[in-house]
């Protein structure tokens, strides 16, 4: 279809993004390039960084691999079966994308340290990154795969079993191709997301292995030696765009419209045995997988097993040390900031992803491509360049916009990689049978896209508000008005020694936890529109 | 083309309501009018309302307290804004970091009338203020190990294993650790000094968080009586114990401790900076540090709560290092020590 309105429409969100991400970038470079000293080639030039690069693209394509591995079965359960619990299921898998490292570090510790619980000694491996990165983002694959695939036709699957084949080939010649985009979308979002790994890999990785990102914070933050940090921004930032680049070419030639089906049309309870088996199975995993190291908190959170206490809980309100948040307080920033940043996603995101959706054009491709570029930028590099690049022509540095801003800019990627899939795969001619009908273009869209889009939509618009609760982006390198979050309530109790601080600090995590399997809950129930 | 009409009406209302959003949140967070004095300082900052109730009430002036990640990201970003700064005044940036943000000159000189109540070693010339320091030591676990008695000690058999500290290109009591043993050992002894501490087994942490509370003995359950970490950290685990306790349950090894000290500085040419800084000097604000920061103040006549008086030692000879001296060497030796220590 033609659409001559929506080209001019990508203005809003490349405006966005020149505003508070190629300005500021670009700036803090510039910064770098003019103040540095001498041997512009010294920082590229080291073993370290090519070290780095190499490590960098592997773990992330280990944990990439991996994450779709658990995620996409998990997907196709929620997506083709009615079973109790399934929206709180899917909430409390969203749960470990919000953690703090240095609690989920603390977990894992507890179950995988050279104490732990398990009885492995993960502590210092490769195999601790990876397995944090999965647990991070299985719910990415999951809440990312399954709106598309829940509104794929199972007849489709059902005719070809009905022509013989097994469930492993119905899967690999339909069901695959079909989801291919939403698996492509997951992977992309997956990759970009443990590419920049920073606190994982600092805090459970050995520490001899380093992410770009982390020699970028080094040089930026410890070294203060901008040109270093710049030139491996430049270099991060050319892979990424390689990366999505081929991402992009990968997916224009595929695109696929189909006939897609609301969720209660296709979902239903698992009949035969083995289904129900594999139902069972699949859910019970990927809960344990998620609530094993979630648990652990929540039981320190109690004291332990041995003694349990609600004290820590009791005592999180200590008004006497100004450093502890009370907890309504860090719930409240908490949650405003995540509704504002939402909000910003979801219609800059929402507006770009009906670009990339419904123009035709390799235009559309690279604007694609770029919008997701944030989401592989590191996070000094955009922390550092607001600071320098936001104080004109109104001095946004010190506002409080400025917080849901940076999370925003991380969440887009998100709203535009759920959203534009669904958008893309709505048949064409279903809009043109409603208007062969009789149905005006407004009633065609509104009865016919709006429905499909405002779920996929409704998937964006919680991640942008998990991302925001779990404080990514460049928050933690911009100076802040002072209205602390659950995260940095978190943290302030985790800096301070005694055994109540660490207790309490956990308990401060469970509430982040509630805070964050609660608001996903309430945002996946709108969506669904069946209340 | 009605539906790209309708369409566009749709989209450019949301538009209209995200440019709205934006203007509504564009207004300046802290309002720098008139009584205003905008304070940047790091994470770690806390004080309470009741201090700042009192500053407002003797000066007239509201403080607006910015947050900014930690010391050295604190320093590099008002090294960044030097020319348009974000605050009045800059507090938190210790002397591992000073020289940095003095070679740039971000600090406008000011001599406040309170610095006669702070000794002279903790000064560093008209720049900055000092307000407060804090010890970096060894804290050790009472029930499980004697403490050593020097930084060699650390290196017998009797200590095999019982020591773990924090990556210093990642933790500054990691890096406050690493300048101790060279304030101690010189720059041609330190390196020998970590491979044979090595070689009798320190663990290596990334932060202060995950030695102290996963590693260390008393903190959280892990096989490690020793950890580097605060003078004042015997007095915190006391007031944040489990259960009311008349003796802490760790102590601080009163040798190879490394002084941190504190600093504010004027980024303004102002009076409401001016009379904050004074203010930051005074007993009121001193006399809060403690407990809320877990440091001691500058200020000598500031008296210090009971729990710092009964569990605390303040170490009578803390090591330090010039502010220079370490702003030219330690990329250098973060780097040096990270080859012999992690490769």
């Amino acid at each position: 279809m033609n659409r001559p309105g929506l080209r001019w429409l990508a203005v809003v969100p490349a405006a966005f993004l020149a505003w508070f991400y190629a300005y500021p970038i670009v700036r803090i470079w510039w910064v770098g390039f003019v103040t540095g000293d001498d041997g512009l080639l010294d920082a590229i030039g080291t073993a370290g960084v090519s070290d780095a690069a190499a490590f960098t693209v592997a773990q992330a394509a280990a944990s990439t691999a991996l994450t779709l591995l658990v995620g996409i079965p998990i997907a196709g359960i929620f997506a083709r079966f009615e079973f109790p619990l399934k929206r709180t299921i899917r909430a409390i898998i969203t749960i470990p994308f919000v953690l703090p490292t240095v609690v989920v570090a603390a977990a894992f510790l507890a179950l995988l340290g050279p104490r732990g619980t398990l009885g492995v000694d993960l502590e210092g491996t490769v195999a601790a990154i990876l397995v944090a990165h999965v647990f991070y983002n299985v719910s990415v694959v999951v809440r990312t795969v399954a709106p598309l695939w829940e509104s794929i036709d199972p007849r489709l699957e059902a005719a070809a079993a009905t022509l013989g084949a097994n469930r492993w080939r119905v899967f690999r010649e339909v069901t695959l191709p079909l989801i291919q985009p939403a698996v492509a979308a997951a992977a992309a979002l997956v990759f970009l997301f443990t590419f920049t790994s920073f606190g994982v890999v600092l805090i459970l990785g050995s520490l001899e292995h380093a992410t770009l990102e982390v020699a970028i914070w080094r040089r930026a933050v410890g070294a203060f030696d901008l040109q270093g940090a710049a030139l491996l921004s430049i270099l991060q930032l050319i892979g990424v765009a390689t990366l999505l680049g081929l991402y992009g070419r990968s997916q224009r030639n595929r695109r696929v419209q189909q006939n897609l089906l609301a969720a209660r049309h296709t979902t239903r309870r698992a009949r035969s045995g083995p289904e129900r088996i594999a139902v069972t199975a699949g859910l019970t995993a990927v809960v344990i997988f998620t609530l094993g190291p979630l648990l652990s908190l929540a039981i320190q959170s109690f004291g332990g097993l041995d003694n349990p206490t609600l004290s820590y809980y009791s005592t999180l309100d200590q008004r006497d040390f100004a450093f502890a948040v009370p907890p309504t307080e860090a719930v409240a920033n908490s949650v405003t900031f995540a509704a504002v940043a939402a909000v910003i996603a979801a219609i800059v995101g929402g507006i770009a992803a009906a670009v990339v959706a419904y123009e035709r054009t390799s235009f559309a491709t690279v604007f694609d491509t770029v919008l997701m570029l944030p989401l592989g930028t590191s996070a000094v590099t955009v922390g550092f360049g607001f600071l320098v690049a936001l104080d004109r022509p109104i001095d946004l540095r010190t506002s409080f916009i400025i917080v849901p801003l940076a999370h925003a800019l991380v969440a887009i990627p998100f709203v535009v990689r759920t959203t534009a899939p669904v958008m893309a795969a709505v048949r064409s001619r279903l809009r043109e049978a409603a208007a062969v009908l009789g149905a005006s273009p407004r009633r065609a869209f509104r009865e016919v896209d709006l429905p499909l889009i405002s779920k996929a939509l409704g998937v964006g618009t919680s991640f942008a508000f998990a991302v925001s609760l779990g404080e990514f982006g460049a928050t933690t390198f911009i100076a802040r008005p002072e209205r602390p979050t659950l995260p940095v309530a978190i943290e302030r109790f985790l800096g301070r020694p005694g055994g109540e601080s660490f207790g309490r600090a956990m308990a401060m995590s469970v509430i982040l936890m509630l805070v964050t399997a609660a608001s996903v809950a309430l945002i996946d129930r709108h969506r669904d529109g069946d209340f | 083309m009605e539906h790209s009409r309708i369409h566009l009406s749709i989209l450019l209302s949301l538009v209209l309501v995200a440019l709205a959003a934006c203007g509504d949140g564009a207004a300046p967070g802290p309002v720098r009018g008139e009584g205003t004095v905008v304070l940047a300082t790091h994470d770690s900052f806390a004080i309470s309302d009741e201090t700042w109730a009192t500053f407002t009430a003797e000066t007239g002036y509201e403080v607006e307290v910015l947050t900014a990640g930690d010391a050295g990201t604190l320093t590099n970003q008002a090294v960044l804004t030097k020319d348009n700064p974000t605050a009045d005044v800059l507090y938190g940036i210790d002397n591992t970091f000073l020289g940095r943000a003095l070679d740039a000159g971000v600090f406008i000189e000011y001599e406040s009338a309170g610095l006669d109540a702070v000794p002279e070693e903790l000064r560093a010339g008209p720049d900055v203020t000092p307000i407060d320091f804090g010890d970096v030591c060894l804290n050790y676990d009472k029930s499980a190990v004697e403490p050593p008695d020097s930084l060699d000690d650390l290196l017998s058999p009797a200590y095999e294993n019982m020591l773990v500290v924090q990556n210093p290109a990642a933790s500054s009591p990691g890096l406050a650790f690493l300048l101790a043993t060279i304030a101690t050992y010189g720059e041609d002894g330190w390196q020998d000094y970590w491979r044979t501490l090595i070689d009798n087994g320190v663990k290596i942490a990334p932060d202060w968080e995950t030695a102290y509370f996963s590693d260390f003995t008393v903190g959280g359950g892990g096989d490690r009586p020793l950890v580097v970490s605060y003078a004042s950290s015997p007095p915190a685990g006391v007031i944040f114990s489990e259960e009311p306790l008349t003796e802490a349950p760790t102590g601080t090894v009163q040798v190879g401790c490394f002084r941190q000290i504190e600093y504010a500085g004027l980024l303004t040419d102002s009076d409401e900076g001016r009379s904050l800084i004074d203010f930051m000097l005074g007993l009121t604000f001193q006399e809060d540090i403690p407990l809320n920061m877990f440091v001691f103040p500058a200020n000598v006549d500031a008296a210090l709560p009971s729990e710092f008086t009964a569990y605390a030692d303040v170490p009578s000879e803390p090591l330090t290092l010039d502010p220079a001296t370490i702003e030219s060497n330690r990329d250098r030796w973060i780097d040096e020590w990270t080859d012999l220590a992690l490769r």
